[in-house]
């Protein structure tokens, strides 16, 4: 600027001078485009956060429906107990054929003739229509109620899972008829009985109470449900107090030295630890050494138990850092001991704290996998675990375990379970929010 | 007895001598110018202590140290030529002198009688009672048998009477001297920060037995196959553990395993830092408050989703979808498999975001904010302040994020075990399939273990090596940041 000429006095009428180029046109395209590249990553972030969520609730939602037979059963005697033995042998009425019993009631239905010889290959079709679940399904009811054999019954099986996917509108029914599961008639059947309302999709109650099996129409996640509310338990149980005194201890009392550095350290450390070591660890100390069993909940809620203390000491100590020292000033002033102050005082006021990291916690831990591979937990367990001793698998497991399966419904309830996964790890962290927002106090 | 009847017998007794002690010490006369030192519930806790502690204690041990001993004296009292033999044998005759010991409670005393005599067919009769012997069972094996069977009994008998004549007398003790200037919440407080210091060991504890635990199955392993055909050999070919095949293993290179694991780290890497520290600049620098607190809290849902479901997106979504992409770019021949180190690297990367991003954030909002305000104020645009004043003085800070992001990358097992594949090539082409050393650990344990066999062992040495990979990680990121943290405080 010194070509100004500062003495001029009609400085009004000359020329602007000439700005020196600084390159502040080139400077902002710079700025606007650092802009966008920030723009651009929080929108693949978000991108990918909603692909995922979609592709998951677009391939899942179906499984929560399940398509359903409702057939009027006659509970023939001669099917079931032909010679007339079942008083004196009750193996009778646990091994007749009821898979025939719910065929006949469908070829009634349709108007086929079960008698006639030349309908065996649509009869063997119309078997192929009805799970073979229906098995179990009528033997706990005859089990149940021996009375009702010689009467009809209106009952509602479930169909098979091809026929499922089918009406689901999943398999692609325009592909030559040899080349797909189901057949021309079984389509044709299935028209039927959706028309006249016998064949609906029914809320899929099976997908939480079933166990394992290779049937998809008959999987469910039952057993996973109750193993990872077994282990839930015991890493609460354990992992709370547990964390909360180890906490305590090296917020409030332990002196600053190398030992508690080296356990501070460690925590730290142990946070970030691949999960699949502790797997490791606990297949290693817990299965070999302690001789517990494997794929047993147990073995299972201890490793998570071990996983999750690092993140509750760490949100412990937070909580306890939050409170301010004047309560324990306070406290200590009119004669508590430190143990009085610190669990009449300061656990209390940092109690909203604690649990928050402890829900956190068991979110974590009830999506972990990789360690409950190592322990066994991938095993096909079709009864309820009664005791955390017993084999049991987990939530994620199962979706591992159907992840592997490849028929067409296995995907379905693959994406169904994790749909349900997740909206549990949704209650938790809502709960873990609305505990903070109503709890949390700023000092 | 039983275990859990003993225990609840202690119990018990712990509960009556709490509620005995804090009502005698709610009804001591008071006497002139004495203050009561504790109150009644300390000395209620006190006795409650003395009753259970000791005696569990004492029970605890017993239970873990009787075994050990009954099995060496059974082992003693056996002939000579039977001790003579190989130490396999041992637990294999030492196991079917357990079981025929405990088989015998289920049986008739007639029944003894044949089996003292050496008459009886032991399996068959053992098998109508329901138990399993592995071998015939031979004569030498009776008297042991009984001989383990009297010592156990005993033992139980006199670890439960122990224990509970320990938790009898603590009660005495606790009521005994119940008096004003009793110290009982000393006492008590003593106690209880014992227990606090307890489970801060925890911690190390668990790290001891993550090292040992690992360490032991490792040097076992290393018996069998030589360190350098592990830390060098470039072929993974375990085989398969044939039973009784002894010698015969395969080979376990680790190279192609770790160049897979950190291949498929660098990919996400590639992703999730560009995206991820981005993002964080964005939220920092640039987004307004209410844009913030929404989108911050959108992106930690990533990191809230557990791995399995990244690992289901990866197989079912992106994986067919980069192979399908590839095809159709080059015209009939995928490039890309379905299961490659692009798709695990490119999914483990979307889950990487979240902890690159909200790191970086941390890290950047520790820059003072005077440095920013100057920058600002000498006329540079917020582009310029980020690069040339905030990312230079956060950069210590960034690298030990990255750090711990790269660990957790070289840790993560899910999506890998469901996209990248078991092969183990070494290969540099992305679009083709590699193996990690997370999926090789999950293959090798999943299914029949037998801890004395190579196959199942390597796991454990590839574990630890994961572990020191990612330990190493861990401590340099977190001196980095601790150090980094110290500059501007």
């Amino acid at each position: 600027m010194t070509d100004i000429p500062f003495d001029q006095a009609g400085a009004v009428d000359a020329v602007a001078p000439p700005r020196r180029d600084i390159g502040i046109q080139r400077r902002y395209r710079a700025e606007r485009r650092f802009r966008l590249y920030g723009l651009i990553a929080i929108g693949i972030g978000i991108f990918f956060l909603a692909a995922l969520l979609f592709t998951v609730v677009r391939g899942g939602y179906t499984a929560f429906w399940q398509t359903s037979i409702n057939l009027a059963v006659s509970f023939d005697p001669d099917v079931i107990d032909a010679d007339g033995k079942r008083d004196s042998d009750p193996n009778v009425l646990a091994t007749a054929n009821y898979p025939l019993l719910a065929r006949n009631a469908l070829a009634t239905k349709l108007g086929i003739d079960v008698d006639a010889e030349g309908n065996r290959a649509e009869l063997r079709l119309l078997s192929g229509m009805i799970s073979q679940g229906v098995r179990t399904q009528l033997r706990d009811m005859v089990l149940a109620d021996p009375s009702i054999i010689g009467t009809t019954q209106n009952v509602w099986v479930l169909a098979a899972a091809d026929v499922d996917s089918a009406h689901k509108g999943q398999i692609d029914l325009s592909v030559p008829e040899s080349r797909r599961k189901v057949k021309d008639k079984q389509v044709g059947w299935m028209k039927t009985l959706t028309a006249d309302g016998t064949m609906i999709e029914r809320f899929n109650r099976g997908l939480f109470t079933f166990g394992a099996s290779s049937r998809p129409e008959t999987a469910g996640m039952g057993v996973a449900l109750i193993g990872s509310l077994y282990m839930m338990l015991i890493v609460l149980v354990l992992a709370l107090p547990i964390g909360v005194a180890a906490s305590i201890y090296l917020e409030e009392f332990a002196p600053k030295n190398r030992w508690t550095d080296l356990i501070e350290v460690n925590i730290n450390n142990l946070a970030a630890v691949p999960s699949i070591v502790f797997g490791l660890l606990g297949l290693a100390v817990f299965v070999n050494f302690a001789g517990l069993p494997r794929s047993a909940s147990l073995v299972g809620g201890l490793v998570l138990t071990l996983m999750t203390l690092p993140t509750i000491i760490i949100a412990t100590r937070a909580a306890l850092k939050a409170v301010p020292p004047s309560i324990r000033s306070g406290a200590l002033g009119i004669g508590a001991s430190r143990m009085q102050t610190v669990f009449h005082h300061v656990l209390p006021l940092a109690a909203p704290g604690i649990l928050t990291g402890t829900i956190i916690g068991l979110a974590q831990a009830l999506g972990e996998t990789a360690p409950l591979l190592l322990i066994g937990m991938v095993a096909f367990v079709a009864d309820y675990p009664a005791t955390p001793l017993d084999p049991a698998t987990a939530l994620p497991v199962q979706i591992y375990m159907w992840a592997n399966e490849a028929e067409r419904a296995f995907v379905e309830r693959t994406s169904g379970a994790i749909i349900i996964l997740l909206l549990f790890l949704a209650a938790m962290n809502l709960a873990a929010i609305l505990l903070r927002r109503r709890f949390e106090r700023r000092w | 007895m039983s275990v859990s009847w003993v225990l609840a017998i202690i119990l018990v007794i712990g509960v009556v001598a709490f509620m005995v002690a804090r009502l005698r010490a709610a009804r001591l006369e008071p006497q002139a110018g004495v203050k009561q030192h504790s109150l009644p519930g300390y000395h209620g806790s006190y006795a409650l202590i003395l009753a259970i502690f000791p005696a569990i204690i004492f029970f605890g041990i017993w239970k873990a140290t009787s075994p050990v001993y009954i099995d060496s004296a059974v082992w003693r009292s056996l002939p000579e030529q039977v001790r003579s033999a190989s130490d396999a044998n041992r637990s294999l005759t030492m196991g079917t002198i357990y079981t025929i010991g405990d088989g015998m409670r289920r049986l008739t005393p007639a029944e003894l009688d044949q089996v003292r005599s050496g008459q009886a067919d032991l399996k068959a009769l053992f098998a109508s009672r329901g138990v399993a012997l592995a071998s015939s069972g031979e004569a030498y094996m009776i008297p042991a048998a009984e001989n383990y069977r009297s010592m156990s009994d005993s033992s139980s008998l006199w670890s439960a009477v122990g224990a509970i004549l320990l938790s009898l007398a603590g009660a005495w003790l606790g009521l005994s001297g119940i008096t004003l200037r009793r110290r009982a919440r000393n006492n008590v407080e003593r106690v209880m920060l014992w227990g606090l210091i307890a489970a801060s060991t925890v911690a190390i504890l668990t790290t001891v037995g993550i090292v040992l635990s690992m360490l032991f199955q490792t040097l076992t392993f290393f018996q069998s196959v030589p360190l350098s055909n592990f830390f060098f050999g470039t072929v993974w070919d375990p085989r398969f553990a044939a039973a009784g095949s002894g010698g015969a293993t395969g080979q376990f290179g680790l190279i192609p395993l770790l160049a897979g694991t950190l291949y498929i780290a660098l990919v996400a890497m590639l992703f999730a830092v560009p995206v991820g520290l981005f993002a964080a600049i964005y939220m920092s620098e640039y987004a307004s408050r209410k844009v913030r607190s929404v989108v911050k809290p959108v992106l930690e849902l990533l990191a809230g989703i557990p791995t399995i479901v990244y690992g289901i997106f990866a197989l079912v979504t992106v994986g067919p979808l980069l192979r399908d992409i590839s095809a159709a770019l080059s015209g009939g021949q995928p490039f890309i498999m379905a299961q490659s180190v692009l798709t695990a690297g490119l999914v483990m990367g979307i889950m990487l975001i979240p902890f690159v991003s909200s790191l970086s954030d941390d890290i950047i909002s520790s820059v003072p904010r005077s440095l920013h305000d100057g920058s600002l104020g000498l006329g540079a645009t917020r582009s310029e302040t980020v690069r040339n004043v905030i990312l230079p003085a956060a950069l210590p800070g960034i690298v030990g994020a990255l750090l711990l992001t790269a660990s957790r990358a070289i840790g993560e097992t899910m999506i890998v075990v469901l996209a990248a594949g078991v092969a183990a090539k070494l290969t540099l082409n992305p679009g083709e399939a590699m193996t990690t050393i997370t999926v090789k650990i999950v293959n090798q344990l999943t299914g029949d273990l037998e801890f004395t066999s190579p196959q199942t062992l390597v796991a454990f040495a590839l574990g630890i090596t994961l572990f020191v990979i990612t330990l190493g990680m861990n401590v340099l990121a977190l001196y980095i940041v601790r150090k980094y943290r110290e500059q501007y405080e």
